[in-house]
């Protein structure tokens, strides 16, 4: 699925990604954790084509494709999709029609046809249901005046309505609360199947409760520097990086 | 009849010389113009005075164009869904006394040469529903009508005028209305001319006690184009309402210009002009609020926003507050600004391809100002030309 492959980036003259080497089979979740400031949010940037970050080089391949060779929406058309960290905020634009035009671009390059207001109505209604969400964030500008939960919740839905096949979910379970969590994990395992892959960028061990991954990688000053199986993340959890930044020095 | 004028104020005043014996309406005010607009010229233009309020829009290349004058009256109106009694300035040519030709050249241009008008009344109490007026230039032509409101009390108008046309002419309409206690004027504004054609409004609206003066301008057209929007709030509790889109490419230039008199106690005046820029254009925003002694509870609020979609694009604002009265709450700002980036990431990397995007920005920024226009009809109208507008920069 993903094949990450010495990939160097830095912003402005400040190198970020130091050599990242990681492969994420079809149909695993693999959890990213690491220091704050140590790339992991880069990483997911420079996998979904931001281009303030310069690739210095590396390479990725993604089912087959080059994927540092294509703009965003092409990545995206793919099925790479982001959700980040901290939430655009969008003044002026509608979140359902936000929606409608997402879903319908990436139906178009698929050569599916589009959605009418009325049928991608009742199916984003289906899926706000499901993640507990209130109607009225469709009717509200994108991530405005959004509390930090609802916004993650807002990302989550828009993975809902894109059904990617690499899902990158950068801090998605911060800020959120308790029954949220569970919403989230349950939004992730609804889509796992044997062509979906998740890269999951946590702080916390308490998501990786719900969404249990295959393997669990820290990222520490731009590299991975440790990859272990689920109780990688239950040491972290106990004991801190300090022993792994060590090891690693 | 039409003459082939020379070019520059003189043509313009040639022209007269000739007309002026076959121009409807007083022939002193004629005079009295003609002698203002010799004295003041066309700002920018060789000999013209120089002047504050056209500090940022020059008419040279009005000044530079031999037009032709003067023409038949050149619009249309449409009452098919209004009861406002309607007649024409050419058969009842009254020259209110809003209009300030002694001071604005191109008003005194218009009051020189003015031979037709839409006249629209509406009686105390009516609501006269919606009255479209179309304009269309033609040629190398020079229209200068003289259009006039008349609100009664508690009366309810929406009206409508649309500009268009094609090639390089001149259309230098004023607009005089009188909006009466309790009364509401909605004024929408399509200014969607030829590329070519050089535009001048200039509208001077009283809005007695309670009454409203609710004008919004989308600007799309025009080589040289000026909105000049003067509100008189002569009653209490009188509000205004001067809102606009000015969306320009190429080497337009548009100026939007206002100035508010708060006059009475307790009024309101609210503006939000947005401009899209975009190749090489120039958008221009002056506003002025002026608040007399007596003017206590004055509550005016002024924003200005500019979005440049190209690095030669640009943008000059004055915004004035003169104030007299201590008791009163205005405010106003500005922003220029590029599409963000991180917005336009956010879209793009749902999909959404990087022009839809932008189409969608763009649109977006101007939302705050379009959903001033309450009429839905109205507004969907404008949003669409805002759409076509957009596909037109991305062919
Ligand atoms: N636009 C930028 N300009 C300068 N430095 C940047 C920029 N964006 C990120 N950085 C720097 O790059 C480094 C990595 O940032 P990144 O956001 O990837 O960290 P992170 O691992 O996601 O941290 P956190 O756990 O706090 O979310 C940080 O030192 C950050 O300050
Ligand atoms: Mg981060």
């Amino acid at each position: 699925m993903l094949e990450i492959r010495g990939l160097a980036a830095s912003i402005g003259d400040k190198l970020i990604l130091r050599g990242i080497d990681l492969n994420v089979p079809d149909g695993e979740v693999h959890a990213i954790m690491g220091p704050n400031g140590s790339g992991k949010s880069t990483l997911g940037y420079v996998l979904s084509g931001r281009d303030d970050f310069t690739v210095t080089g590396g390479s990725v391949l993604y089912n087959g494709l080059d994927l540092l060779d294509m703009a965003p929406e092409a990545r995206a058309a793919a099925g790479v999709f982001l959700a980040f960290q901290a939430p655009i905020e969008l003044p002026g634009v509608n979140n359902a029609n936000f929606l409608r035009t997402a879903l319908n671009a990436i139906r178009r390059a698929h050569g599916e046809s589009e959605l009418d207001a009325v049928q991608f109505l009742k199916l984003a209604r289906a899926e706000t249901k499901r993640l507990a969400m209130p109607d009225d964030m469709l009717k509200r500008n994108v991530n405005v005046g959004f509390s930090g939960g609802e916004k993650k919740r807002n990302e989550v839905l828009q993975m809902a309505l894109l059904r990617p096949s690499l899902a990158i979910l950068d801090e998605t379970d911060s800020g959120l609360d308790i029954d949220a969590l569970k919403i989230v994990a349950d939004g992730v395992n609804a889509l796992r199947s044997p062509t979906f892959s998740a890269l999951v960028i946590t702080h916390h061990q308490r998501l990786l409760d719900h969404l249990v991954p295959n393997r669990v990688h820290v990222l520490a000053g731009g590299r991975i520097i440790r990859s272990g199986g689920p109780e990688l993340a239950r040491e972290l959890e106990k004991s801190g990086y300090a022993g792994v930044l060590a090891e690693a020095a | 009849m039409s003459i082939v004028q020379q070019t520059g104020a003189a043509g313009f005043l040639a022209c007269f010389e000739t007309l002026k014996d076959a121009l409807p309406g007083d022939p002193v005010v004629r005079e009295k113009a003609a002698a203002a607009f010799r004295l003041l010229g066309l700002p920018g233009g060789t000999s013209a005075r120089r002047s504050e309020a056209w500090k940022y829009t020059s008419l040279r290349p009005v000044a530079e164009t031999a037009f032709m004058t003067p023409v038949v009256s050149g619009f249309d109106v449409d009452l098919s869904a209004s009861t406002a009694s309607f007649s024409r300035f050419a058969e009842n040519p009254v020259f209110g006394p809003l209009p300030r030709p002694d001071r604005d050249p191109m008003v005194a241009l218009n009051t020189m040469l003015a031979e037709d008008g839409a006249i629209l009344r509406v009686p105390a109490g009516v609501d006269a529903g919606i009255v479209r007026i179309d304009s269309h230039g033609n040629g190398s032509h020079a229209l200068h009508p003289r259009h006039a409101v008349h609100l009664g009390p508690g009366a309810t108008l929406v009206l409508l005028e649309i500009a268009t046309g094609t090639g390089g002419y001149l259309h230098n309409a004023v607009t005089e209305i009188a909006i009466g206690a309790g009364a509401h004027l909605t004024h929408i504004r399509l200014q969607d001319e030829s590329r070519d054609a050089f535009h001048f409004a200039t509208i001077y609206a009283d809005v007695a006690e309670g009454g409203t003066y609710d004008g919004f301008s989308l600007v799309l057209g025009g080589r040289i184009a000026r909105t000049e929007i003067h509100v008189g709030l002569t009653g209490k509790n009188a509000v205004a309402h001067m809102n606009g889109a000015q969306l320009l490419t190429g080497t337009q230039h548009a100026d939007f210009s206002s100035i508010v008199r708060h006059a009475a106690p307790n009024c309101t005046s609210r503006q939000t002009v947005k401009n899209v820029l975009n190749g090489r254009s120039r958008g221009v925003f002056q506003g002025r609020i002026e608040v007399a002694r007596d003017a206590q509870k004055t509550d005016g609020y002024q924003m200005n926003q500019a979005l440049l979609l190209s690095p030669d694009a640009e943008i000059d604002s004055k915004p004035e507050l003169e104030i007299f009265a201590d008791d009163v709450k205005c405010s106003h700002g500005a922003t220029v600004g590029e599409l963000d980036a991180e917005q336009l990431f956010y879209l793009r990397s749902r999909g959404v391809p990087e022009n839809e995007a932008r189409a969608m920005l763009v649109r977006a920024f101007l939302t705050e100002a379009l959903d001033l226009v309450t009429n839905d009809a109205i507004r969907s109208m404008l949003g669409e030309k805002i759409d076509l507008w957009w596909e037109r920069q991305a062919a």
